[in-house]
C-alpha cells in the first residue's frame, strides 16, 4: 500500500517536471491575478488599492488547504496548481516562511494520527521544495485529530478534517 | 518564540505568569532546541472535576469481607471505613458483607460464628483515637474468620488531613494480604478534561477524589506520562500551535520544554530509571523515536525506518521498547532493544488484524495492553509477550489510550458513552469494568501513576 502511494506521489511530481521545464513561466500563465516574480506582497489592479496576494480571494494563494483521501498522504492532482503557486511565492520571497499544519479525522489513536498528520504536512512540504521553495522556509507540523475544523462524526466531517493547512509566519 | 509565548499565556485568564522566562539555546550535535523554564502560578481553576465512578460486573470469585466502622471514627472529619470499603469494592475482587449491628473493635470482642453466619471470610476491625494535639492514632486488624487468626495489622498516627490517604493504605494492606498482589489504592491518575475550548490536565487520587489541575490552556494537551517516582508529568501541549513535549514538576508547577525541535514533538514516555524520555520527533523526517535526557539534553535516535514509528513504551527492566510502527504497511506493534543503534532490528509482535496501536507494557513485563481495531470497533486488548496469545477485553466502539495499573490488574482507558468522553477501567481478566466520568466536559488521555515510593 505504501509502495503504491509512494509511486503515485513520484508519478505526480514527475508529471509536474515533464510538463513544466520552467516552472515559473508555467505558473505565471496559469495562475489568476498573481505576479509571483515581484518580490513585494502587492499585486496591482487597475487604479485600485494594492492587494496582498496571500489573502486576495481572487488569488490562488489565498487558498490554503490541501485535502486527502482516507488513510492517504498523497497530494492529489487537484491540488497541484495550489502547491505550485505557494512554492513559487516562497521562491520569489526568500524571506517568507510557511508552516504546513497536517490534520487527520478523529478515528484511531491520537499519537498515531499525529504521525499521519505529520506525513501529510511533510508531503505538501516535499512537493513545494521540489517546485523551488527552500527547505529552510517551510516547517511541517502536525495537529493530528486535535483541532478539527468540522466537528460532526460523519463522513463529511472526517473528509473536511483530512487536510493540510498552509500558514505563513506573520499572519 | 518568547514573544509569542508570553502573548499566548496572557490570554489565559486563570494563570498568572511570574517573571523569569529563561531561554537556553542548546546545541545537540547538529540538532538545536530551545528549553524554556516557566514558572506558572495557577490562581483558580474552573475545571476542578470530581470523578463519578460506576462499577459493572464483578469477578467470578469474590472474597466476602466485612469492614466494621472503626471505634471513634464517627468523631472524625473523615471516616475511614467507607473509603476502605469503596476501594475494595472498586477492585471487583471483594464482596462487602454488612456488619449490621455487630461492632467489635478488638479481636477479643469478635465472635467468629457471627461472621461465618453472615458469609464473611475476612473481617477488618479497629479504632481511630484522636490524641491531644489533634493527631489520630489508627489501628486496624485484618482477621481470618475461618482460622480465627490475625492476617495483618495496620498502625499509624496521622494528622486529620491525611485520614483519607491512611484509609487507602489500610485498603492496600487488606488487598495485599488477601489477594497476594500489591494494592493500588494509594496511587493517582492523570487525565485531560476538555470543556468547551478549555483543556485541563489534572491529577486525582485513583478513586477520583482530590482532583488538582496541573496545567490548563485553550489549546489541546495530550499524552501525559508519569515519571517513575511520581513527582513529574511529561505531556504534549499545543500552546505554540504545534506539539511540544513539556516536563512539569507537580509540587512546584515548574516546567521545562524537553522536546521543542523543528516540526512535531510528542509521545513522551519515561525510562524506568527516570533518567531519560523516549519521544517521537519529526525533526529528522517522518515520525521517529528518539531518546532524550530528562532535562532535554543528549538527543539519541532509536528507530530508523521510513515509516511511522511512535507510541514507545519501555519494558520494566528498561532494556526494550515496544512501539507502534507502520513499516510493514499497516500500524502494528513492534519491539526493539534500546541499545544497538541503527542496526537493531525491530521484531513484530502483533499479527491479528490491520490496526494494532498504543502498546503499554504490563509492570511484570510479561504482557502488554494495546488497542486493536476489529471491523469498525477500537477495543482494549492484552497480549502475552512469550505466547503471543491475544485477548480483547472490551467490546465498545471507540476505546483509546490504555494505561496499566502498577499492579497490572486493571487497565484504564478512554472511551465514549452517548457521545461523551469518559474514562473506563477493565480488569486484566476482562471481568470487572468501571466508568469514571466528570459532571461536565469530556475526559480523555488517562495515565495511571506509579506506586508511592516507600518511605
Amino acid at each position: 500500500m505504501k509502495k503504491v502511494l509512494g509511486v503515485l506521489l513520484i508519478g505526480l511530481l514527475s508529471a509536474c517536471a515533464s510538463q513544466t521545464p520552467q516552472p515559473s513561466a508555467e505558473v505565471e500563465d496559469k495562475s489568476v491575478g498573481a505576479q509571483p516574480t515581484q518580490p513585494s506582497t502587492s499585486a496591482t489592479t487597475e487604479g485600485g488599492p494594492t492587494l496582498n496576494p496571500l489573502t486576495d480571494p481572487k488569488n490562488i494563494l489565498s487558498k490554503r488547504s490541501v485535502y486527502f483521501d482516507y488513510d492517504s498522504y498523497v497530494v492529489k492532482e487537484d491540488y497541484r496548481q495550489l502547491v505550485l503557486a505557494h512554492a513559487q511565492y516562497l521562491r520569489s520571497n526568500p524571506s517568507a516562511k510557511a508552516i504546513m499544519q497536517g490534520n487527520t479525522d478523529e478515528r484511531g489513536s491520537r499519537e498515531y494520527n499525529l504521525a499521519l498528520g505529520q506525513r501529510r504536512a511533510d508531503a505538501v512540504k516535499y512537493a513545494m521544495t521540489l517546485s523551488g521553495a527552500k527547505e529552510a522556509q517551510i516547517e511541517s507540523v502536525s495537529l493530528g485529530e486535535e483541532k478539527p475544523r468540522a466537528t460532526e462524526h460523519d463522513e463529511a466531517s472526517w473528509a473536511e478534517n483530512r487536510r493540510v493547512d498552509i500558514r505563513y509566519k506573520g499572519e | 518564540m518568547t514573544e509569542y509565548n508570553s502573548k499566548a499565556l496572557k490570554s489565559f485568564s486563570s494563570i498568572k505568569v511570574i517573571i523569569a522566562m529563561h531561554a537556553m539555546h542548546i546545541r545537540l550535535g547538529g540538532f538545536s532546541g530551545y528549553a524554556f523554564v516557566l514558572l506558572l502560578w495557577l490562581v483558580s481553576s474552573p475545571l476542578h472535576a470530581t470523578l463519578n465512578i460506576e462499577i459493572f460486573g464483578g469477578g467470578a470469585t469474590q472474597i466476602p469481607i466485612a469492614i466494621v466502622p472503626l471505634a471513634g471514627e464517627e468523631k472524625l472529619k473523615q471516616s475511614l471505613s467507607p473509603v476502605v470499603s469503596a476501594d475494595l469494592h472498586r477492585s471487583g475482587l471483594f464482596r462487602l458483607v454488612e456488619p449490621g449491628a455487630l461492632a467489635p473493635h478488638d479481636p477479643t470482642e469478635v465472635i467468629y460464628s457471627d461472621w461465618t453466619g453472615r458469609g464473611a471470610s475476612a473481617l477488618a476491625i479497629g479504632s481511630a483515637t484522636t490524641l491531644p494535639g489533634g493527631l489520630v492514632a489508627l489501628r486496624v486488624m485484618l482477621l481470618d474468620v475461618a482460622k480465627q487468626s490475625q492476617l495483618g495489622v495496620y498502625t499509624e498516627t496521622v494528622p486529620p488531613e491525611q485520614l483519607r490517604a491512611a484509609a487507602h493504605r489500610i485498603a492496600d494492606m487488606i488487598y495485599e494480604k488477601l489477594t497476594g498482589d500489591v494494592g493500588v489504592f494509594s496511587t493517582r491518575i492523570a487525565y485531560v478534561v476538555k470543556q468547551g475550548k478549555k483543556y485541563s490536565l489534572q491529577v486525582a487520587d485513583a478513586d477520583g477524589f482530590n482532583a488538582q489541575p496541573v496545567i490548563e490552556y485553550t489549546e489541546p494537551i495530550i499524552s501525559p506520562a508519569w515519571s517513575p517516582d511520581g513527582t513529574q508529568l511529561a505531556y504534549v501541549s499545543f500552546e505554540n500551535k504545534k506539539p511540544v513535549v513539556y516536563v512539569q514538576t507537580l509540587a512546584t508547577q515548574a516546567r521545562k520544554a524537553v522536546a521543542n525541535f523543528r516540526g512535531s514533538n510528542s509521545a513522551p514516555e519515561w525510562s524506568p530509571d527516570g533518567k531519560k524520555l523516549a519521544v517521537v520527533l519529526s525533526l529528522a523526517g517522518g515520525s521517529q523515536i528518539f531518546l532524550v535526557n530528562a532535562d532535554g539534553s543528549g538527543l539519541q535516535r532509536l528507530t530508523q525506518s521510513s515509516g511511522i514509528d511512535t507510541e514507545p513504551s519501555f519494558s520494566p527492566d528498561g532494556r526494550y521498547i515496544i512501539f507502534t510502527s507502520d513499516r510493514g504497511g499497516s500500524p502494528q506493534i513492534y519491539r526493539m532493544p534500546i541499545t544497538g543503534g541503527a542496526s537493531s532490528t525491530a521484531k513484530r509482535l502483533t499479527f491479528e488484524g490491520s490496526y494494532n496501536v498504543s502498546p503499554q507494557y504490563s509492570p511484570d513485563g510479561k504482557s502488554f495492553a494495546f488497542i486493536h481495531r476489529n471491523g469498525d470497533r477500537f477495543n482494549v486488548a492484552i497480549q502475552d509477550v512469550s505466547t503471543r496469545q491475544m485477548r480483547a477485553l472490551t467490546d465498545s466502539r471507540f476505546d483509546e489510550s490504555p494505561s496499566v495499573a502498577p499492579n497490572g490488574r486493571m487497565i484504564l482507558y478512554a472511551t465514549e458513552v452517548r457521545g461523551r468522553g469518559i474514562l473506563s477501567a477493565v480488569s486484566s481478566d476482562g471481568r470487572t469494568r468501571q466508568q469514571l466520568s466528570t459532571q461536565e466536559g469530556d475526559i480523555r488521555e488517562p495515565a495511571w501513576g506509579p506506586l508511592p515510593t516507600k518511605q
